[in-house]
């Protein structure tokens, strides 16, 4: 961690309670005139929020919390300072749904200051540093909310014109669970449209030119390149350090790839694990909530608060119990060090299982992304870990039986968006004031389908359609449950949990680095497919898996994945924690 | 209406329960338009015209999260040992047409044809909340005032499972003798209509709750003699759970049924949107318009003796659909199936499978057996008669898969046990009871007819009242006169307890029924106990005979021109005599004694 200086402390403190608003009193009056005319304590806090992760690993979540819990910085300041960060990086990045703040609730700055002043008004009772990190374990820290999951007060689009003006009514269970602990949602993150794609350019909301910016969310490490996606704006928020934290959602890799793309540590919980209740639902039985963190630690910080079972989310787990805070929780496992390595061997006798389905050497991968496994599976040698090939011949099932699985539900989750319910910015078909011009109830149903939702949702639609007809589904939708069976067993079978040796698995996290803009190559639906190829399969399997920054390629970063038994978040987060250190990287992109 | 072999002559309670034909349609109609004026006050309908879409559904949608204090059912606790286990290949699959049945054939009217006829039947499940969130389940609140997100199908929502749908689905099913299974899974059915907030219906496909069951519907005939209800087995196929749709209202032209040009908007009610159902289909075993009438008359009973339903047809809370074919008799094979639909009384059901038999058989006598084709048909309650609604080609294809929202539902072990052992009285129990009570079968056929009398009548009867006493009390003069007041049985004053006193009274000889049914009208209406009403009033009957002699006397002194003819042989002036003495003693004259006292005046 950077140190702190002195000055912000104590600019930002009385004896222990917080001034609001006093440390950026002047930048907040003359914004655009950048760092000349900040405080001395504004540009030490912006240093230690918004710099590289330092040797000891704290991320920029941790960094904030303890700030606020130890020197009393208050939340509201912080906000400010991501607020000011974003209002820089936007024009270039477009993390960030323009307008996300409902009408009528004012603008952006005065949610988001005014959720920060009531965690203040929290924290002014408290006195201790203790008392603080107890009441708001996540004090000061900075959320970015993917567009398809419900936050009270932000719009809801999921990337799409059918919602463009839908305001949810309450919070997702995992955006309460954060605001409780502290957080302060300031802003919703750009995805492509319901979650369907891989380079966050489907966003309805990136039809409209923005003036003078990006048309479409951007790569922090290279402005002509996407961040991957679906979750490419809460990937590049994170890294970017425009938010501390970043909810996603991941169904086919929807966290992990864009994680990879951006530099940052992306991590999709088992299945059951964190409560769907306000994820706008893509396919329901693989739909999951994830993290972006700059570090596993910041991540495991962020699931402590988000995991475990809901009553309003029947398929949430209830058992086993996640690890009980009073005990650190996933924190503490992911910090966790074997007994008899000590320092220098965290993880020794960990048995990881390189798939060697995911590193072929015949093109299908990257050079560079075989290159940072290759470097990933030597530092975890180093760290103690017992490395080897494994097997997992159903591998090439998890395509194309996640698609169908994928493209059913989607079908069928997407059916009510039918025109009638959720007024669109614009309105449907011809003629949208005249009532239905004459036409069926059908005619209007369908055309407002054609003209609301964009092209991927549409021949997910069509696909998922044809998959569940009459005649069809048994040879489509049927047999890629079994297939899913398949490869859930599999998966499982090599792991210790399941009888196998592994604890872990390691796979690339996608086989190439970040696509550039508008690559033609994606306009072809299968390739844009192609490149889930690596982590589809978790999903169908309902596993945990991470991806963790383990290198550069050509100036991009590279991910890989480590993939756990079910439940066993700690684990994966404890190598990926331990992975991160020992590799060094200092991943801060050059904005 | 045809005298049917099931027909017989309603009971004062029964008619007010089946209304005729007619005055059903008025009624309906009338309810509609009331329904539709004051949605269109109200303005918090969805009206699916698009004028008045957006400000409708947006206070619609504003108005999602006002929730009802209603008391709440306890929801599905989750599972986590099934969170991993979402392809398990599904077990039982059911044929959707089932084979042919070796049934004896029934005598049907005139030809050498058959019908075969199935009953697929709605039943809503009175709970406090909705299958799968909590907002109110109740019939006759204001248009979309029991709504949520949930229910309304918002992005992001997903379903609870109430647990008091699951038990009351058990309860029904173990009372139609089924098979309740320990797993069962919830399945999506697609379709696009307005009624559908989410696009699909939370239903079960593959493996319902229930299956394989049977009801031995009653088919007993007044005017025939029998010491036992004669019945009829129908088989159940399945019984299964699923959430309805919201209601719609069309106004003018229908134009949610596709047709051209539609004239007027649709106005939809979420209110019963996601109101628990449980969806009972039988085996095609039905052989006459009676029998499928018998059935579903029996099934409302079943589920009023339950608990479990109102049972209501008009309101909807009892909807049946009937697939009918006809064959010649003695084939093995099925016809070809028509399903209609919009059957809202038990006559209905009744003739609408009358007019198909005559339909289908008038086609294949004609030789025109191609025509019959494979639809869905809407009975036209004025015209009495079916007509087409869409054809097969036509017919949706559900694309069922399983529902992934919902984890398998697993019940716990001795869940049956316990719905089993608080299992109500059933129908059949009622009329064994009531046969064992020494009631003729028609007696007890009237009063096991509806829950709320066969309760009034065992209560009264256990408190004392001799049963066939109280049964003719029951089914006679007090159905008539609440008829008259128009009160039902549930709202009168009077208890069973006070029947039971009532009765009491008249066998001691206290009063007479005469001056019993007297008090009637002020005991149904105000209460209290028949004994201190007939003391207060000085009813109590004069047995004295002294007394009475007294009376007789001087009767017989101030009309000696009667008492001479009389004398003379005229001996039908005998009444005059009784009349005369009943007269000065307002009625209270024991009747027996003041014919014994008035032989000893005139024939002395």
């Amino acid at each position: 961690m950077v140190p702190v200086k002195k000055s912000i402390a104590a600019a930002g403190t009385g004896r222990y309670g917080i001034r609001p608003g006093f440390l950026f009193c002047r930048t907040t009056q003359r914004k655009h005139d950048g760092y000349a005319t900040r405080t001395q304590a504004a540009r030490d806090l912006e240093h230690a929020l918004f710099g590289p992760v330092g040797t000891d690993g704290d991320g920029p979540a941790q960094v904030a919390a303890r700030l606020v819990h130890e020197q009393g910085v208050s939340c509201e300041d912080i906000a400010r300072a991501h607020l000011n960060r974003m209002e820089m990086l936007e024009p270039k990045l477009r993390s960030f749904l323009p307008n996300s703040v409902v009408q009528g609730r004012g603008t952006l700055a005065d949610v988001v200051l005014e959720e920060a002043r009531g965690h203040d008004r929290t924290l002014a009772k408290l006195v201790t540093a203790e008392e603080r990190r107890r009441a708001l374990p996540l004090a000061g820290v900075t959320l970015g909310v993917k567009d398809n999951i419900c936050a009270a007060g932000f719009r809801a689009t999921a990337g799409s014109l059918a919602l463009s003006r839908y305001a949810p009514p309450r919070d997702a269970t995992v955006v309460d669970n954060l605001r409780r602990a502290g957080c302060v949602v300031v802003g919703k993150t750009l995805c492509d449209e319901f979650g369907m794609g891989s380079t966050t350019e489907s966003s309805a909301s990136q039809l409209k030119d923005v003036v003078g910016g990006a048309a479409t969310t951007r790569n922090p490490w290279d402005l002509s390149r996407v961040p991957g996606g679906s979750s490419g704006g809460s990937a590049a928020a994170v890294s970017s350090r425009q938010c501390a934290l970043a909810l996603g959602t991941d169904t086919g890799g929807s966290v992990r790839q864009p994680a990879s793309f951006c530099g940052v540590v992306g991590l999709k919980p088992t299945y059951g694990r964190v409560s769907r209740f306000g994820l706008i639902a893509y396919a329901s039985s693989l739909d999951v909530p994830g993290c972006f963190g700059s570090t596993a630690q910041d991540c495991a910080r962020m699931l402590d608060v988000i995991a475990g079972p809901d009553p309003a989310d029947s398929s949430s787990a209830a058992l086993p119990h996640p690890p009980p805070l009073s005990e650190g929780g996933y924190e503490r496992l992911c910090r966790q060090v074997s007994g008899e390595g000590g320092d220098a061997k965290p993880l020794l006798g960990l048995k990881v299982g390189l798939v060697r389905e995911t590193l072929r050497r015949d093109g299908t991968v990257e050079e560079g992304v075989l290159g940072a496994v290759d470097a990933a599976s030597e530092a975890l040698r180093g760290l103690g870990c017992e490395v080897k090939e494994v097997s997992l011949p159903a591998f090439d099932l998890s395509l194309p039986a996640y698609y169908v699985t994928a493209v059913s539900e989607a079908s069928s989750n997407l059916s009510r968006y039918d025109g009638l319910r959720y007024p669109a910015e614009v309105e449907a078909g011809e003629g949208g004031d005249e009532g239905f011009g004459g036409r069926s109830l059908m005619a209007q149903i369908a055309s407002s389908r054609g003209s609301l939702l964009g092209d991927e949702p549409l021949r997910r639609i069509l696909m998922g359609t044809y998959t569940l007809s009459e005649g069809y589904g048994d040879a489509l939708y049927k047999r890629a449950q079994v297939a899913r069976k398949r490869v859930q067993q599999e998966m499982l079978a090599r792991m210790v949990a399941g009888g196998g040796e592994c604890d872990v698995l390691l796979t690339p996290t996608a086989p190439t680095t970040a696509y550039a803009c508008g690559d033609k190559e994606l306009q072809d639906p299968l390739q844009m497919y192609l490149g889930d190829v690596m982590t589809v399969g978790v999903n169908l399997a309902g596993f945990p898996a991470v991806s963790v920054p383990a290198g550069m390629s050509l100036g991009l970063p590279v991910g890989v994945q480590v993939i756990g038994a079910p439940f066993e978040e700690g684990a994966i987060l404890n190598v990926a924690h331990h992975l991160e250190r020992s590799l060094g990287l200092n991943l801060l992109p050059p904005l | 209406m045809a005298g049917g072999p099931l027909r017989r002559a309603p009971g004062p309670l029964e008619r007010k329960a089946n209304l005729d034909v007619t005055s059903l349609i008025i009624i309906t109609r009338a309810r509609t338009t009331t329904r539709t004026t004051t949605t269109t006050k109200q303005g918090r309908a969805v009206a699916c015209k698009a004028r008045t879409q957006s400000a409708t559904v947006r206070a619609l949608l504003a108005a999602t999260l006002t929730r009802s204090a209603a008391p709440r059912d306890r929801s599905i606790p989750w599972h986590h040992a099934r969170s991993l286990d979402w392809c398990r290949p599904s077990a039982a699959c059911f044929a959707s047409s089932a084979a042919a049945v070796d049934a004896p054939a029934k005598p049907v009217s005139t030809t050498e044809y058959e019908t075969v006829i199935g009953v697929e039947t709605h039943v809503q499940l009175d709970t406090n909340t909705k299958a799968f969130c909590s907002c109110k389940n109740e019939y006759g609140a204001k248009p979309n005032v029991n709504v949520c997100p949930v229910c309304l199908g918002h992005p992001g929502m997903l379903p609870t499972l109430n647990e008091r749908v699951v038990e009351l689905a058990v309860r029904t099913g173990m009372a139609l003798n089924c098979e309740v299974h320990q797993e069962s899974k919830f399945d999506r059915k697609q379709y696009f209509y307005g009624d559908l907030p989410k696009g699909y219906q939370i239903s079960q496909n593959d493996r319902p709750i229930c299956t394989d069951g049977f009801v031995d519907a009653p088919t007993f005939v007044v005017g025939t003699k029998c010491d036992a209800f004669p019945t009829t087995r129908v088989r159940i196929n399945r019984l299964h759970i699923e959430e309805d749709t919201a209601k719609l209202t069309h106004e003018g032209q229908d134009s949610l049924a596709g047709g051209e040009g539609g004239g007027g908007a649709t106005l939809a009610d979420y209110n019963r949107a996601g109101v628990p159902l449980v969806e009972i289909v039988t085996e095609p075993d039905m052989r006459t318009g009676e029998e499928a009438a018998a059935y579903a008359q029996e099934l409302r009973r079943i589920v009023r003796f339950l608990g479990v339903s109102s049972g209501n047809m008009q309101e909807g809370s009892l909807r049946c659909d009937v697939n009918v074919s006809v064959r010649r008799k003695g084939a093995q094979e099925l016809g070809t199936k028509v399903e209609v639909k919009n059957l809202n009384s038990f006559s209905a059901v009744r003739s609408a499978v009358d007019f198909e038999f005559r339909r289908q058989t008038s086609l294949l006598e004609a030789g025109r057996g191609s025509e019959i084709k494979q639809e869905t048909r809407l009975w036209d309650e004025q015209r009495m008669e079916t007509k087409s609604m869409r054809s097969k080609e036509e017919a949706a294809d559900y694309r069922y898969f399983r529902e992934p929202d919902l984890p398998f539902l697993a019940l716990r072990p001795g869940f049956a046990d316990q719905v089993n052992a608080e299992m109500p009285k059933l129908p059949r129990e009622a009329r064994d009871d009531l046969l064992g009570l020494g009631l003729s079968v028609a007696d007890a056929s009237i009063l096991s007819d509806d829950l709320g009398l066969f309760e009034y009548y065992t209560e009264c009867v256990s408190s004392g009242a001799e049963p066939k006493q109280a049964c003719n009390w029951l089914v006679g003069d007090i159905s008539a006169l609440l008829k008259e007041m128009k009160r039902d049985l549930d709202t009168c004053a009077m208890r069973p307890q006070q029947l039971a006193e009532m009765c009491q009274l008249i066998d001691g000889g206290t009063i007479s029924g005469k001056i019993a049914k007297g008090l009637l009208p002020e005991l149904l209406e105000k209460g209290g106990s028949p004994k201190e009403l007939v003391e207060s009033k000085g009813l109590v009957q004069i047995s004295d005979e002294g007394e009475l002699d007294k009376i007789v006397a001087e009767i017989v002194e101030s009309n000696p021109k009667q008492v001479e003819q009389y004398r003379g042989g005229k001996d039908k002036l005998f009444g005059f005599f009784v009349g005369q003495t009943m007269k000065a003693t307002k009625g209270r004259a024991n009747p027996k004694m003041v014919n014994d006292c008035l032989r000893r005046a005139l024939d002395q």
